[in-house]
């Protein structure tokens, strides 16, 4: 089979010529980056990229992709970018959206795209706040949260987005932070390579209506001592010094410290477990009692949609042969002279 | 046994030739009354006669048994001459129990055949269809020329060596009636044999049973004499050609697999289940081998939305569903307004609004189909005007959206959906060339936005295509496809993408008259389904001498070129709708033209004597 020559790209190939828009110090400027950098490094031929968002701050991200790209309908983007898929899987396809446009008004849409298994990335900024509209509590604001539209706090209980992938059986679960440039990277190549639909959940920083969200994870002290990076098959280890890990009592973690248990005592990352219950147990942890899981939570094999697709179609065509006169005919036609 | 219909046919019973007959069988939702229906389509087709149908079902899966609202009917008229309705009067009623009696007797006409399952007259059943006394034996149907067949029974004895139970002998019973029917009207049995044979192959004892049952049917009416005349439909004159029987929803399905075949270009359908369109998925999901990729999507929106990313992609794409479904689709309609890329909305129209009455037909939808979409987004609409139609608007469609890069509406109808008429199958050079260019040059692109100056379409650019990595979206774009907030841009555009519809009025056919001339003095203009009533109630009051002519829309948008001319030549226009004046409100709003309307909104078509009454009160007796 003759193989196609990739271009080497650069990060700025896949820059469009469009000005950026969004507020200075936005995370979005370090995911673009990332997103821009790790595509380079596909091995993908350029043309073959679409990326596909909706409604809200993330989904302008199209307009700045040097690709082929669709800025659609508030939530709808899953659904779209399946229709590109299946009608051609030899396509990258990646949808880019927020917290407000996957989990309120495109969350079937989001939980269905991930139980299909379609081969699509899905790239969820999460910035724990509505931000085009002006600052409206989000599925993801926290309890308490004072925002434009709640000025006396939240009160219903946030989404967790990695939970909710892994509860529809999403075969790729990860989860990173904006300003962790080289986690971002790692992160986005490992949902690019793997087969079948990804969830990459970007913890992403508002300036404007929610600075400081994730203050504790990303600040000097925080990114040691209340981040925990997943690797598969190694114990969960985190703080500065690695000092401290996460076993289990019973079927609940708790934090303990390594050199009085021993690390044989921990808990040991397994992203191949065919079941989702260890890395849901993992998406439980949250700040401030737990750190918080960072990195591949799942990664299993699995047959993706559109693969499936064109495996179906070559066995039906295998089996009829179908001429358009007989299916206009059907089985009960008459000649009138 | 001899099943050849000639041979056992007693010479006693008189043979009287007939033009036409319009048949109703009606029971429980679940006593396979739609099937039994078919297989009556089915073969007057083959005997060669014109045909029309109304099934007629509840919303409910199986409603109550035994109850008014649970009664389904199905009625075919066929003729020796062209015909265009379902007909308005049953000649002959088969009622399987009382509630199907009390809800269908006032479609029959006085002196017509009545049969009635005579054992499902119980007290219990009396009771449920809110009789007080019996029917059967009151005088209450003395009009009527009455068969009271102890249809179960019948059926029981015939299967009495069967091995089936009770419950699955009177699953059998419709093929009963069907088989006096074939008795009565002269229909071979053969094409329900094979039928029967193909449907139950996994499970021979059921197949052997109804077989068995439909021979035992047509035989009784054979041998026991109930009926004195065996009618004759002489097969109709049509025009030569292979004909089949198709309903609405099958020729929007046979559409897409022709689009697929002969443009080579794969053909996509984001769907989701509703009624009246769900059978057009169903249909259109077996044409996977001719290049029909079927996708059943989590709801309406992802439906269409799952299209527009297949359109994008390079498929001709469709979403097929009926008028809640389509205003849930609506916001993605206006994105593929803005996006212009082609896509082929298919709306089967229903009673509404809301679920309303979700499997009875109506024309309600088209103030929506026009309008119903946030800012300027205009797109073309058109609409079918009988089953065979539909496959041949489908095509239109797509023609249409492909060439112009515009979503396109099609408007069919619950009546179209399910009713099924003789189809004269196209040969493959009478289908039309849809043409689909991709653009793919680089050197020569001049922006996503730049047009043909002819029709004004943008260039249709795969992913996949190198050089050509381009955005689209939602937000107002300029010649390049840039965003663009520019005052003069966004009106520039809204008037471009208005132009580009509005040309379409130079590639559809003029208007015409249907039937009559201009000096007639009062014109019927119709849309969609009501094409048969409409037609055959002016050709009726044409031939009784009045002065009435007809004109019939399939687009509504654009509206054709000598609309308004036509329109002004009569100083009287009605305009009969199966909605509360849609077609008449658009004409006063285009022309400023006084028009009369016929509304009806009863979830049934017309009846071609309704029309007719309106045109006698309006030129005098």
């Amino acid at each position: 089979m003759a193989t196609t020559e990739v271009p080497q790209y650069k990060k700025k190939d896949f820059a469009s010529d469009q000005e950026v828009r969004w507020c200075p110090g936005c995370g979005d400027y370090s995911i673009l980056n990332a997103v821009q950098t790790v595509f380079a490094r596909l091995g993908i031929p350029r043309e073959k990229f679409v990326v596909v968002s909706g409604i809200g701050c993330s989904s302008r991200f199209p307009y700045y992709m040097n690709t082929y790209g669709m800025h659609t309908v508030h939530g709808r983007a899953p659904g779209i970018a399946s229709g590109v898929k299946l009608a051609n899987p030899d396509l990258s396809v990646w949808v880019v959206t927020g917290d407000g446009d996957a989990l309120a008004i495109g969350g079937n849409h989001f939980i269905h795209a991930l139980r299909r298994n379609i081969d699509i990335k899905i790239l969820l900024f999460n910035n724990r706040i509505y931000g085009l509209t002006k600052g409206q509590a989000s599925p993801t604001s926290p309890r308490g949260k004072r925002t434009a539209s709640t000025p006396f706090g939240v009160l219903d209980p946030p989404f967790n987005p990695i939970s909710v992938a892994l509860g529809v059986g999403a075969t790729f679960v990860a989860r990173t932070v904006d300003r962790f440039g080289k986690h971002l990277q790692e992160v986005l190549e490992r949902a690019a390579r793997h087969k079948g639909s990804a969830l990459v959940e970007i913890y992403q920083n508002c300036v404007i209506f929610n600075q400081g969200a994730y203050d504790y994870l990303t600040d000097k002290e925080g990114r040691y001592e209340h981040a925990l990076y997943l690797e598969h098959g190694k114990p969960l280890r985190f703080g500065k010094d690695l000092e401290k890990g996460i076993r289990l009592n019973r079927w609940r973690p708790e934090v303990v410290r390594v050199d009085e248990v021993g690390e044989d005592e921990l808990l040991v990352h397994d992203e191949k477990s065919p079941s989702p219950a260890e890395a849901f147990l993992l998406a439980q942890m949250d700040y401030p009692e737990f750190p918080v899981p960072l990195g591949v939570f799942r990664d299993v094999e699995a047959p993706s949609l559109e693969e499936e697709m064109v495996h179906q179609t070559e066995e039906i065509r295998q089996k009829t042969h179908e001429d358009l006169l007989d299916l206009l005919r059907g089985k009960n036609h008459w000649e009138v002279k | 046994m001899a099943t050849k219909s000639e041979e056992s046919r007693p010479a006693a019973a008189e043979r009287q030739p007939v033009d036409e007959v319009t048949i109703r069988i009606a029971g429980d939702s679940g006593d396979g009354i739609q099937l039994t229906g078919t297989q009556l389509t089915v073969s007057s087709a083959i005997a060669g006669n014109d045909l029309a149908t109304l099934p007629d079902y509840p919303a409910e899966i199986r409603a109550p048994a035994g109850t008014l609202p649970g009664v389904s009917g199905f009625q075919i008229h066929f003729s020796s001459h062209e015909i265009l309705t379902p007909g308005d009067k049953a000649d002959v009623l088969v009622a399987f129990n009382p509630a199907a009696l009390k809800v269908n007797l006032p479609d029959l006409r006085p002196g017509g055949i009545l049969i009635v399952n005579k054992n499902a007259f119980d007290e219990n059943a009396l009771q449920k269809a809110g009789y007080e006394s019996n029917p059967l034996e009151d005088g209450s149907l003395q009009g009527y020329r009455v068969y009271a067949v102890e249809i179960t029974k019948l059926t029981r004895e015939a299967l009495k060596d069967s091995g089936l139970t009770f419950r699955e002998q009177d699953r059998c019973k419709n093929f009963f009636a069907l088989g006096m029917i074939y008795w009565l009207y002269s229909r071979p049995l053969e094409p329900t044999i094979e039928w029967i044979r193909e449907k139950f192959k996994a499970r021979p004892e059921l197949a052997k049973a109804n077989e068995k049952v439909l021979r035992a049917g047509y035989n009784y009416a054979d041998i026991a004499r109930i009926f004195q005349t065996v009618y004759e439909v002489p097969p109709a004159k049509l025009a030569p050609g292979t004909y089949r029987h198709v309903d609405g929803n099958e020729a929007v399905a046979l559409a897409m697999a022709t689009v697929a075949r002969t443009t080579g270009v794969p053909v996509f359908l984001g769907s989701y289940p509703i009624t009246p369109a769900s059978s057009i998925l169903h249909q259109a999901s077996k044409l996977r081998a001719f290049g029909v990729t079927t996708f059943q999507a989590e709801d309406e929106i992802a439906g269409i939305g799952s299209s527009v990313g297949a359109a994008f992609a390079g498929n001709i794409a469709y979403t097929t569903t009926s008028g809640p479904g389509l205003s849930l689709k609506s916001e993605i309609v206006g994105l593929a307004v803005i996006l212009e890329l082609p896509l082929v909305i298919v709306d089967v129209q229903r009673g509404g609004p809301s679920t309303g009455l979700p499997t009875k037909t109506e024309q309600a939808d088209l103030l929506q189909a026009l309008w119903g979409r946030h800012g300027e987004a205009p797109l073309p609409v058109l609409a079918a005007t009988s089953p065979g139609d539909c496959f041949w608007m489908t095509l239109e469609a797509t023609r249409i959206a492909v060439k112009y890069m515009t979503p396109v509406l099609l408007l069919t109808e619950g009546y179209l959906a399910n009713g099924a008429e003789p189809w004269r199958v196209p040969t493959l050079d009478e289908i039309p060339r849809i043409e689909v260019k991709y653009f793919d040059d680089p050197s020569a692109f001049r922006g996503v936005y730049h047009r043909d100056p002819k029709t004004l379409a943008r260039p249709w650019i795969k992913p996949g295509t190198p050089g050509l990595e381009h955005r689209v979206g939602g937000l107002e774009k300029d010649e390049m496809g840039r965003v663009s907030y520019v005052p003069e841009n966004h009106q520039k555009m809204c008037e471009l993408r208005a132009k580009k519809i509005a040309g379409i009025v130079d590639d559809i056919p003029p208007a015409k008259l249907e039937e009559g001339s201009l000096d007639d003095d009062l014109l019927v203009v119709a849309w969609g389904a009501t094409y048969g009533a409409v037609t055959q109630a002016v050709r009726e009051e044409r031939a009784a001498g009045r002065r009435v002519a007809s004109l019939h829309l399939r687009y509504l948008n654009p509206l054709p070129r000598g609309f308004e001319e036509i329109l002004r030549s009569f100083d009287r226009v009605l305009v009969p709708e199966l909605n509360l004046g849609q077609l008449e409100k658009i004409i006063r709003m285009e022309y400023l033209i006084e028009v009369e309307g016929l509304h009806k909104v009863q979830g049934q078509p017309f009846r071609v004597q309704e029309i007719r009454e309106r045109i006698q009160e309006m030129l005098g007796a």
